[in-house]
């Protein structure tokens, strides 16, 4: 880059979080708020990294559980069957359902995976201030925010199933605690998306260090 | 504050400075640095989020109202709206799942429709809905929590699941969630924050220097 870019928060100016309006903060004063909507301004989202990796780990740890479990139970007269999620892809793409199977693996196999791992690396390559294709790593940051709420695919289904199949000995559906523990997964991964903050990806760029 | 400050955007995602400009209809502009869409300029922009919204609401009605679809085995027939489905999971002990889907299928879109209609019908009559911020906060914020159009991918797959053992009678819901992800969507596009922003608080200033 030949001249420094202009940065807002290197100019003293600051962007409210929820009405997008820029205005003038002085670093260092304890407290100041959007002149417009009231929201509390700051540079950058507070504590962005370390809630971030917070709520990182545990979903890492909730992930365990959640594709240990089981995900749903499902009895008849002739068949009972307990499927954790990739068994229950499997059973999809055995039975014929190929379609529905690549969906259901896309929404709670690969984008959690794809969440966890993305947001694991924006964050190691923020906190060591790399500066390595930023545009490319904000590309990756949006795409996360964007399919993020995808993984609900599963929860939907299960609870959809559970309640209308409940026909006593003729055919049950159960949900299983993975649904709890996956659950936990979609809306934690969800957390952190918002947590991060994409500008510490470009921060790395200029001299000065901006907080809060 | 002063007019140059108004006029001055700060990408959300790599914090840029730059000035705004006036865009056509239709277009929208986009961070030079990180790509990231700055702002849009919706074709009638008010008008057509209210016209969807309150299309949507309706439909939104309509798709809570009715069973999604119904099961039959040997006679026995089983039907469920959503609200009954949240329900049966929270008395299977999913109480957490439940109040998931609970938040997500219902209430946030719900708030949203409310929300957008509570804003936009005052400014279309003239008018400065009261604590306007405080709405236009509550949209932000729910904003990645509304999930019908999940919900919709849902209900197909379980479609699909449940015609390999049962005879499925699709519902009334069913239809309605599909118009209602169009409309959503349709208004979600045709949405601007940042103008309706602008306009409430053009409404406001001359409501109080009057």
């Amino acid at each position: 880059m030949t001249a420094p870019a202009p940065i807002a928060a290197a100019r003293g100016l600051c962007s409210c979080h929820v009405c997008q309006l820029v205005s003038r903060r002085v670093e260092g004063t304890p407290v100041a708020h959007c002149p417009r909507c009231g929201a509390r301004l700051h540079f950058r989202k507070p504590g962005s990294v370390q809630r971030c990796w917070a709520l990182i780990i545990a979903s890492y740890i909730l992930y365990i559980p959640a594709n240990a479990l089981v995900m749903m139970e499902t009895g008849s007269l002739i068949t009972y069957r307990k499927d954790t999620i990739v068994s229950g892809v499997v059973h999809l793409w055995k039975t014929g359902s190929w379609m529905i199977a690549v969906i259901v693996f896309i929404a709670s196999v690969a984008i959690p995976l794809l969440k966890l791992f993305s947001l694991t690396l924006l964050l190691i390559s923020v906190q060591r201030r790399s500066t390595w294709n930023p545009r490319q790593r904000t590309r990756l940051f949006r795409l996360v925010e964007a399919v993020g709420r995808w993984s609900m695919l599963d929860i939907y289904v299960v609870t959809l199933l559970a309640a209308l199949v409940q026909l006593g000995s003729m055919a049950t559906v159960k949900a299983g605690p993975a649904a709890v523990a996956f659950g936990a997964v979609v809306v934690l991964t969800m957390f952190a998306t918002m947590e991060f903050d994409p500008r510490l990806i470009w921060d790395p760029l200029q001299k000065e260090e901006f907080h809060d | 504050m002063t007019e140059r400050t108004a006029q001055l955007i700060a990408c959300h995602d790599c914090d840029l400075l730059q000035r705004d400009i006036q865009l056509n209809p239709g277009c929208y502009a986009s961070c030079p640095r990180c790509g990231a869409v700055l702002y849009r300029n919706a074709t009638d922009s008010v008008d057509r989020t209210l016209a969807y919204t309150l299309a949507a609401a309706m439909v939104f009605l309509g798709a809570n109202l009715f069973p999604i679809f119904s099961i039959e085995v040997q006679g026995d027939r089983s039907a469920i709206t959503l609200f009954e489905a949240v329900l049966s999971l929270w008395d299977q002990h999913m109480k957490s799942i439940s109040l998931l889907v609970f938040l997500t299928a219902i209430a946030a879109p719900a708030v949203e429709l409310i929300s957008i209609t509570y804003l936009l019908l005052p400014l279309k009559l003239g008018k400065v809905p009261p604590s306007y911020p405080l709405f236009m906060r509550m949209l932000q914020v729910l904003e990645p929590w509304g999930m019908v159009e999940v919900l919709m991918l849902g209900v197909l797959v379980s479609l699909v699941k449940l015609t390999n053992n049962f005879r499925v009678i699709p519902g009334m819901a069913l239809w309605s969630f599909a118009v209602l992800t169009l409309l959503l969507a349709a208004a979600a596009a045709s949405f601007n924050a940042r103008d309706v922003w602008a306009q409430l608080d053009a409404k406001w200033k001359d409501q109080v220097s009057s």
